[in-house]
């Protein structure tokens, strides 16, 4: 099959504008779905909203694009009714964290078996540029024309502590990292987490001077470093990419099965 | 030994779904593509493809497909 097989192309060209990077994290997620095999009918996306949420109306397998932050509620439900079913939720930063955060906590928590994608802009690109939880100290967006106080989540640790039995991170220049963090994130039984930084031009770029989204592409690749490298060490800012946590734990809907098992048998 | 190297069959160019974001164009590592005059990508230097297929998967639009010899 083709890229093009898993994609919606009577919606194409897509809403996104020139250079996102949200189009180059579905093109690699639709590739690790591609290597992987699975069938159309056993992948579930649910969606909340925002420029990434977009996602589920692009992708073609079964898809719900639902309410703001709750992407993650729904699939929770989906998942319980039918845990054969394979779970993806592509997130933006403010959808997962900001609105989302408790959901997005609470998933993690209970590890329930689903893949969380967080496409990590630091802005909110559809309505306009306004900061998000993970714009950062010093930034700039129309709510904040005279640069952010706000400290920002750190994905990973965040997910880290709530519980996330994977978690990783990669960025949009670093795209055979996403499909290959995604294809593991997929096949591993838990909450799983990858946060992929994606560039947005329109607004984050532009309200702070980044240039183009090749520009943004170029400070990724520079900034950052594969985890656990000599080169953190010497340049502590450096962002690492990577899988920090990846665990076999106790997995929700398989808990739950066994209490289903339980209370019926404590009926005879 | 090592792998065979992948001969390129063609270049497959969506025009009406490229936005002109130049992707493609800075990250192919043999300058084979450029924009046009209306910022769209296209193939100038066809020879000089490696088949990295870096541009079809870098690509946020879908807009180009590197096809290869089987």
């Amino acid at each position: 099959m083709s890229v093009k097989d898993y994609i919606r192309e009577r919606f194409f060209p897509h809403i996104w504008c020139a250079g996102c990077g949200h189009g180059t994290v579905l093109n690699s997620m639709l590739r690790a779905i591609e290597d992987l095999g699975i069938s159309k009918n056993e992948i579930v996306i649910t969606s909340g909203i925002g420029c990434s949420s977009r996602i589920a109306g692009y992708a073609d397998f079964h898809t719900f694009h639902t309410l703001h932050g709750r992407a993650l509620a729904f699939a929770t439900g989906v998942k319980m009714s039918a845990p054969e079913l394979n779970l993806i939720v592509p997130m933006g930063d403010g959808d997962a964290l900001a609105i989302g955060g408790n959901h997005f906590i609470h998933a993690a928590r209970r590890n329930i078996d689903i893949t969380a994608l967080v496409m990590n802009n630091r802005i909110y690109g559809m309505t306009g540029g306004q900061l998000s939880p993970l714009s950062g100290c010093g930034t700039k967006g129309t709510t904040a024309p005279y640069t952010n106080i706000d400290n920002s989540f750190d994905t990973v640790e965040l997910s880290i502590a709530a519980g996330a039995s994977f978690v990783a991170r990669t960025t949009t220049y670093h795209v055979k990292q996403i499909t290959d963090l995604i294809k593991q994130a997929i096949l591993h039984e838990g909450f799983s987490v990858v946060e992929i930084l994606s560039q947005c031009p329109t607004y984050f770029g532009r309200k702070n001077n980044l240039g183009s989204a090749v520009d943004m592409l170029e400070s990724f690749k520079k900034n950052t470093t594969p985890v656990g490298s000599n080169a953190k060490e010497k340049k502590p800012a450096l962002i690492e990419r990577g899988i920090f946590v990846q665990e076999e734990r106790p997995e929700y809907c398989s808990e739950y099965e066994k209490i289903i098992e339980k209370a019926m048998g404590a009926g005879h | 030994m090592g792998k065979k190297q992948p001969k390129l069959r063609e270049h497959i160019i969506e025009r009406e779904w490229c936005k002109g974001c130049g992707i493609c164009v800075h990250f192919c590592p043999k300058n084979v593509l450029e924009l046009d005059e209306k910022e769209k990508a296209v193939v100038m230097r066809r020879e000089d493809c490696i088949c990295c297929m870096m541009c079809e998967l870098r690509c946020p639009d879908f807009a180009i497909e590197v096809v290869v010899e089987n």
